[in-house]
């Protein structure tokens, strides 16, 4: 990994189709500033996204990268990571992949602690789609499928990440370009699943969650010198506060053992011999 | 005095039938016997009839047949199951004592041995189904030190008491035979041949790490489950690494991402889970991903009846996914190829970047069979990675702006393949149409060029692999059978049944669904075609149809149970007595 790597470094020549003005650009660039932060270059950073605007990602972006199938992105990211631990895995979603289709595998890739990094694009509406009901659409909201209103509470994913054993948990806003980048850089470092819920806003699609409405209501956790991310009481009180949103590192827990550690998987799984390990007729002979 | 021997131990799940039948298998194993199992089970923990088969011989023995000699009966029901099965020098071994009364058919031997009371006599009632095993090789007239390093196995890791009392248990089992009962009639001989013992999940577990693989996630499902169990604990000394899913969309997902990650990695499960993973195979075949998807049968559809065999799953594993996708279909057809083959799947998926289908059925899954170990010859397995590019010739695949093409266009329409880490490899890939790059475009022109790109991989690989067929019988008989998965064992059987009758009967066995040989020439020499397999439709039978034009007989089985020697036997000369009224 070279020092000398700068964040465009990370961008692609391809030019994004997410609508002017939508959130997916700062979200993006906080992440490729995050990994250039972090001394990570494009040849050892792999991304992957699943479908939806969201998933566009690994085009705009330069690096190995995969674009999958809905809601399967964090399987493929435990899978790369394992594979090799060299390295830096960085997994992005939207709302309906990571909480819809996706709330399965999220709960586990939660729980195994893979040290990767998960950026969720919520912009709490279906986009691509052109503008259905997300699992993190309010109570109340229209859409077009929910045109008398949204009868269902919405999921709380960083809820869902502390009861599932997170051991880190960051909300942020694509718009706050800065401090986006510093907490999703957070992310990056720390050993184990850094998972962060990111305000994304859907300019076409969503006229409730706006730019202007996360600006006037986040609150900031650093502001509050209080307010401390490894204290996990804390952090529950805040994350189901249900009058406030907060951003920042809402939750981090110093002694989390990702994966790979926990397991003892080390190597680069891609360097094999041509023919069949050595000793390999040890495993002939345990049939005896 | 015969020396084969077919043996049984049947019971409730949870009598431990199971570890006893593998306990007297490994003693045969060990004595040079062949031995060739099967197990009826039920879809549940405790309770129902479960039982261990045994067919042992000097000679090889690849299949079951419908003769039982000894069955240590530990339940009425054990018996009333077997009675098809049961001939008039059979012997049961029951006990006596038990509070079920034991109804033995007048013809048949019943030997009474107190099970309970003297494993009881021996450290514990536990080691009932050991002291019948000592009673076994009492009538067999097996000698019983041989089943010593087998109980060594079996209970090594729990001490030597425990390995003591079994050895005593077994004693005297085998002490109350010879003072109560006279001689039977039989002698299992032991030789010096020098066999191992395995099953065809295990073989495939064995071929994977053989093969290099370090990656492998699954969901535990019946048949299948037994890969996951023989890799993990192994496949880590080997530098790999096993996870369970939470679900088989994950697995399937988890493989592919440590397959793009540069490992040789595989999954498996059985025609539900392969539903599931349709979605992503697809992903894998438009991503140009080498990975291996083991799918082994059982009964369907839905959940089916899952501990019974079936070979229902052909048409999914050859067209399933939407879309039009290459893929390579590869059913072993005996225990000893789903190793072979395994090494195959692995360089085929990777030389190919594709997904490859390694379809094993539950017979061969749960059946264990002898091998001369030099059939899994470690020194034979060869490891091709296909066009991976290094850090070096990464240039030559590098467009006029420094992007690597990891969808070029060749002729061969194999790519080139850059491994993360590759200095100028990165790139991405997507399960969207794509140009050369990896990006997603809708030119009618790239559209075109890569399907037709991916579709040409299969005809470079018939160009350099051979995709054959294995051959047995007369190869001039004019009755020509074609079989495919675990029938081949019963059909190599069948064949000398016929033959004692003056029935000349050629056999292929083809372990290639896609791409297959072309048996054009083969059905076309012949007077009779009959393809066996174990479904209703025919799925195999349908493809040769379609490649040879012509019509052929079919010999379907479907009630769970794979198909017996004897049996094949009989269908084969019903099939061609069929064939002559019709023409006559």
């Amino acid at each position: 990994m070279s020092s000398d790597v700068r964040f465009t470094d990370f961008k692609s020549d391809k030019q994004p189709t997410w609508c002017p003005g939508c959130g997916d650009f700062g979200t993006m660039n906080g992440m490729m500033k995050a990994l250039a932060n972090t001394g990570n270059d494009p040849d050892n950073t792999f991304v992957v996204a699943g479908i939806g605007c969201s998933g566009k990602i690994g085009t705009y972006m330069h690096s190995y990268a995969l674009h999958g199938v809905h809601g399967r992105a964090l399987p493929v990211g435990t899978g790369v990571k394992i594979a090799n631990p060299d390295l830096e895995v960085m997994v992005a979603g939207g709302d309906g992949d990571g909480y819809s289709i996706g709330a399965g595998h999220f709960v586990h890739a939660v729980r195994r602690n893979v040290d990767m990094t998960y950026v969720v694009m919520d912009n709490r509406i279906y986009g691509l789609t052109k503008g259905q009901a997300s699992p993190t659409s309010r109570e109340d909201f229209e859409t077009s499928t929910t045109p008398d209103g949204s009868k269902q509470p919405p999921v709380n994913p960083l809820a869902l990440a502390l009861a599932s054993g997170a051991s880190f948990i960051a909300q942020s806003f694509s718009s706050d370009a800065l401090r986006h980048a510093e907490i999703v850089q957070k992310a990056v470092e720390h050993d184990g699943f850094g998972f962060v819920n990111v305000f994304s806003p859907c300019v076409t699609f969503n006229d409730v969650d706006t730019y202007d409405y996360f600006r006037d209501s986040l609150v900031d956790v650093a502001d509050d010198d209080d307010y401390d991310p490894t204290d996990r009481e804390q952090a529950k009180d805040a994350i189901t506060d249900a009058d406030k949103e907060y951003m920042g590192v809402l939750y981090q827990d110093e002694n989390s053992v990702p994966y790979n550690e926990r397991h003892g998987v080390e190597a680069n799984k891609a360097d094999i011999p041509d023919g069949a390990p050595e000793g390999a007729m040890d495993l002939v002979r345990e049939f005896y | 005095m015969p020396s084969d021997l077919n043996w049984a131990i049947g019971g409730e799940a949870g009598d431990g039938i199971d570890s006893t039948g593998k306990i007297f298998a490994q003693a045969l194993s060990r004595a040079g016997r062949h031995v060739f199992t099967s197990k009826d089970f039920a879809s549940r923990i405790r309770g129902g009839y479960t039982a261990y088969k045994i067919r042992t011989s000097t000679e090889k023995v690849q299949s079951v047949v419908d003769r039982l000699d000894l069955l240590v009966a530990l339940t009425q029901r054990t018996i009333d199951e077997n009675l098809d099965e049961l001939h008039e020098e059979s012997v049961i071994i029951y006990d006596g004592e038990r509070s079920w009364e034991a109804e033995i058919p007048d013809e048949i031997t019943g030997v009474s041995v107190p099970l309970k009371s003297l494993a009881e006599d021996a450290g514990g009632a536990i080691m009932a189904n050991t002291v019948a095993l000592g009673a076994a090789c009492e009538i067999a007239s097996f000698p019983i030190e041989n089943l010593d390093e087998s109980l060594e196995k079996r209970f090594g890791d729990k001490g030597s008491k425990i390995v003591e009392n079994n050895k005593d248990a077994a004693r005297l089992g085998r002490d109350h035979v010879r003072e109560n009962y006279g001689e039977f009639d039989y002698e299992l001989e032991t030789t010096d041949n020098d066999y191992v013992l395995l099953n065809g999940d295990e073989a495939i577990g064995m071929g994977a790490i053989a093969a290099g693989c370090r990656f492998y996630a699954g969901y535990p499902i019946t048949p299948a489950t037994d890969v996951m169990h023989y890799l993990i604990g192994r496949i880590e000394q080997y530098g790999g690494h096993v996870i369970q899913a939470e679900d088989e969309l994950s697995a399937i997902n988890m493989a592919l991402g440590a397959a793009r990650a540069g490992a040789r990695s595989m999954t498996a499960t059985s025609g539900p889970g392969i539903d599931l993973m349709a979605e992503t195979f697809g992903l894998a075949a438009t991503s140009e991903t080498p990975l291996v998807i083991c799918d082994v049968m059982r009964s369907g559809p839905s959940t089916g009846m899952p501990t019974k065999q079936e070979q229902g799953d052909l048409n999914m594993t050859l067209y399933g996914g939407h879309g039009e996708v290459p893929r390579f279909v590869v059913a072993p057809t005996t225990i000893s190829e789903c190793f072979h083959k395994t090494v195959e799947a692995f360089n085929l998926a990777e030389k190919y970047q594709l997904p490859v289908y390694l379809v094993s059925d539950l017979a061969l899954a749960v059946t264990e069979e002898t091998f001369d170990p030099m059939e899994f010859d470690m020194d034979e397995v060869e490891v091709e990675r296909g066009k991976v590019v290094d850090d070096e010739t990464v240039d030559e695949w590098l467009d006029e702006e420094g992007r690597f093409r990891a969808h070029a266009d060749t002729e061969d329409g194999i790519s080139p393949r850059s491994l993360p880490g590759t200095a100028d490899g990165a790139h991405m890939s997507t399960g969207l149409e794509h140009d050369e790059l990896g990006r997603r475009t809708e030119s009618t022109d790239m559209r075109v060029k890569q399907v037709d790109k991916r579709q040409r991989k299969v005809e470079t690989a018939r160009e350099r692999e051979t995709f054959d067929y294995r051959e047995f019988g007369d190869p001039a008989a004019e009755t020509l059978v074609i079989s495919w998965g675990s029938n081949e064992g019963a059909l190599v059987e069948a064949l000398d049944i016929l033959e004692n009758e003056g029935i000349d009967v050629r056999v292929l066995s083809v372990p290639y669904i896609f791409p297959r040989p072309d048996l054009t020439e083969e059905v076309e020499a012949a007077e009779d075609v009959i393809v066996v397999e174990c479904n209703k439709t025919g799925q195999f039978a349908d493809l040769i149809e379609h490649d040879v034009l012509t019509r052929v007989q079919r010999i379907n089985k479907y009630t769970g149970v794979r198909f017996k020697a004897d049996e094949l036997a009989e269908e084969i000369k019903g099939a061609l007595a069929a064939d002559t009224e019709v023409t006559a």
